[in-house]
């Protein structure tokens, strides 16, 4: 009996408050349902009010409206304007949705204030930050936002000839007699495996070669087998690797056990895996101005260009970290968020985990490059 | 006894009299039997009958005159193995074991080379099976002599001939000093049957590198890339070119084009570069500017 009285209250309650809700929302619930701005967007009489107004357009794609609230628009039109922040050409940022926007001042006077800006995106490959810096100036009561435009990079028109190899690979048929030839997969090889115990688990790090003169689509697989010999788990290095391999290419792998300590490992078996595919040895992509920075914030921070003439629209920077003694001690990776525009320096940022700082020594960094409709490059 | 009561008792013993004289089915199996081949069995007592045959992936019936031989037409039984034939007429029957062969005539070589691509130099790198067989895939049993011939273009090719056992026979030879597709023949009683196999280059020896300064970068070449026996490595395999200088570093990786590797890069002076190919590295050059 009041068991069926408390069920009878709970259901009167929510059907409560789902009206109080419909009828009176907050203006937050608007926001956050993508709704509209509901009354979040206040009058801007701070800069940091300036900023979180202008994220909140943007999030809620009220591109004009964005635009409208700058104080330096003039310069520049709208359509700049919506290039600079999705992006000029298809890329993650494309896809992106801006989560939250934080403030920081550097410098601020009565008319005039120097923010570090740190937009905060969401992807289908995960989060990822933009940082600016953004002078908010101040136009009667109100402050607005001097957006500082990176204007489409622009290229001398030219000709570039691209004349590296292309392999293609034709299988043997299943109608084939039993014992006929097929072509060999690729021969690949861990050169280097460290597993790392940390808070978040156990991480198996590494590097895989392709030692052979075809290319190979790869991935790493370990399974962590426990004291007792029973499995603790198998896991796959997922995106923390590229895929893509040319002949005599290196690249870093990491692969992460959540909830297992190294304590409980007894041994562990690593499994690569190459398959032969067609694809072609360009884009040749730099990395310049590699520069690992232990302090404040540890990360190394460098320029991605792109060599070819065609746009790179989504590329994955993999980073391996090494201690004094050459041992593999962090492997990190970034999606950029930004596509890589024919000749034109891209910025990066990966970053380290504190702890490890101040082990590192040298590091070793590759570019994973995708195509537009998912193909390797 | 009166005549009407002999009459009831040999009317029924005149009228079975037929039946009590056939004889039961009976048939002259052969042992053996070539896979495919024609053959007949002769039968013996009256009337029809029925022929059963079921062997490995196989079976067939038909009806049969008993006293007549049954005729089996080429082609019919083919999978080699153990048969069973039921020779049956009313609840009468007769069951019997024979076998089929494989044809002695070589017909197919399965032919299992591997790797279908290796480096230069190995030594039993390459493994040849084969597997003899008859027109109808019948595995042949009978030890034969199997001839394996390897050759390439870096001279004299390598021979071997191995006897079949149980229908197999294989071999391992080594890979040649020089790059190139090498044919791989199987042989047996003039049935042929190749394979070709990639002998590619090993790894880069002694990588070097220059650096010459080009439209205010520097312009970092190797010299053609070979291998140890001085195969030029094959395109697209990638050279690393490090540069580092005050704390910094640039990196890229670059595919061998024409069996050289180079690519601008913006040096200052006093960069420090490097070149490697997966594990092997090359020189260094301290980068002047000039």
């Amino acid at each position: 009996m009041r068991g069926a009285l408390l069920a009878i209250f709970i259901g009167v309650a929510t059907i409560g408050l789902v009206a109080i809700g419909t009828i009176w929302p907050i203006p937050s619930a608007i926001y956050f349902a993508g709704s509209g701005n509901g009354s979040v967007l206040r009058s801007p009489t701070t800069p940091e009010i300036a900023i979180q107004d202008l994220g909140i357009r943007i999030r809620l794609h009220q591109m004009p409206a964005a635009y409208s609230s700058l104080a330096n628009k003039a310069e520049f039109t709208q359509s700049e304007f919506d290039q600079d922040v999705t992006g000029f050409y298809r890329s993650l940022r494309t896809q992106a949705t801006l989560e939250t926007v934080d403030s920081q001042p550097l410098h601020q006077s009565a008319d005039q204030a120097e923010m570090r800006v740190q937009f905060h995106w969401s992807t289908i490959l995960g989060p990822y930050e933009d940082t600016r810096e953004i002078q908010v100036v101040r136009n009667g009561d109100r402050w607005q936002v001097d957006w500082p435009l990176v204007k489409r990079p622009s290229v001398p028109a030219q000709v570039i000839p691209v004349n590296y190899l292309r392999w293609d690979v034709i299988y043997s048929g299943s109608t084939d007699e039993w014992g006929s030839q097929n072509v060999a997969g690729p021969n690949v090889r861990i050169v280097d495996m460290r597993p790392v115990n940390r808070a978040e688990g156990v991480y198996v790090l590494g590097e895989l070669l392709d030692d052979d003169v075809v290319p190979a689509w790869v991935d790493v697989r370990a399974t962590l087998i426990g004291k007792d010999g029973k499995i603790l788990g198998s896991e796959d290095s997922f995106d923390m690797i590229s895929h893509r391999l040319l002949p005599k290419q290196v690249t870093p792998f990491r692969i992460h056990f959540p909830n297992v300590d190294l304590s409980q490992v007894g041994s562990i078996r690593m499994q690569p895996e190459s398959i032969l595919i067609s694809t072609s040895a360009d884009p040749v992509i730099e990395i310049l101005n590699e520069k690992y920075n232990a302090l404040p914030i540890a990360s190394l921070t460098g320029q991605l260009s792109d060599q070819s003439g065609r746009v790179v629209n989504f590329a994955h920077v993999l980073t391996t970290f090494y201690d004094s003694n050459g041992n593999v001690i962090w492997v990190s990776g970034r999606y950029i968020g930004r596509a890589l525009p024919p000749q034109t320096p891209v910025n990066f940022t990966v970053s380290v985990p504190e702890d490890l700082a101040r082990k590192v020594s040298s590091e070793r960094t590759i570019v994973a490059a995708y195509s537009p409709r998912g193909d390797a490059l | 006894m009166s005549l009407g009561r002999a009459f009831l008792l040999a009317g029924p013993a005149l009228l079975a009299a037929p039946l009590l004289l056939a004889q039961s089915p009976s048939m002259n199996l052969p042992a053996q039997v070539p896979a495919g081949s024609a053959f007949s069995v002769p039968t013996s007592g009256s009337g029809q009958g029925t022929l059963t045959i079921v062997g490995p992936g196989q079976a067939l019936r038909q009806s049969v005159q008993l006293g007549s031989p049954v005729s089996v037409a080429a082609g019919v039984l083919y999978s080699a193995g153990e048969y069973v034939a039921i020779l049956s007429s009313g609840s009468d029957e007769q069951v019997g074991q024979f076998e089929v062969t494989p044809a002695q005539q070589p017909s197919t070589l399965s032919f299992l080379a591997e790797p279908s691509r290796l480096p230069v130099d190995l030594q039993n790198g390459i493994s040849g099976t084969v597997y003899v067989s008859d027109v109808y895939h019948n595995l042949i049993l009978k030890p034969m002599p199997v001839s394996f011939n390897l050759s390439d273009s870096a001279g004299p090719s390598q021979t071997r001939t191995v006897i079949t056992r149980d229908g197999v026979a294989w071999t391992r030879m080594n890979s040649a000093s020089k790059e190139g597709s090498a044919h791989f023949v199987a042989q047996v009683g003039g049935v042929t049957t190749t394979r070709v196999i990639d002998e590619v280059p090993g790894d880069p020896c002694n990588l070097s590198m220059t650096a010459t300064p080009d439209k205010g970068k520097a312009l970092l070449q190797t010299a053609p890339v070979r291998d140890c026996s001085g195969n030029p490595i094959p395109d697209g395999t990638v050279v690393t070119f490090t540069a580092s200088f005050s704390g910094r570093q640039s990196t890229v990786d670059v595919p061998l084009k024409r069996d050289v590797a180079e690519v601008e890069m913006p040096l200052p002076p006093g960069a420090t570069v490097s070149v490697a190919s997966g594990v092997v590295a090359g020189n260094e050059i301290h980068w002047s500017g000039r």
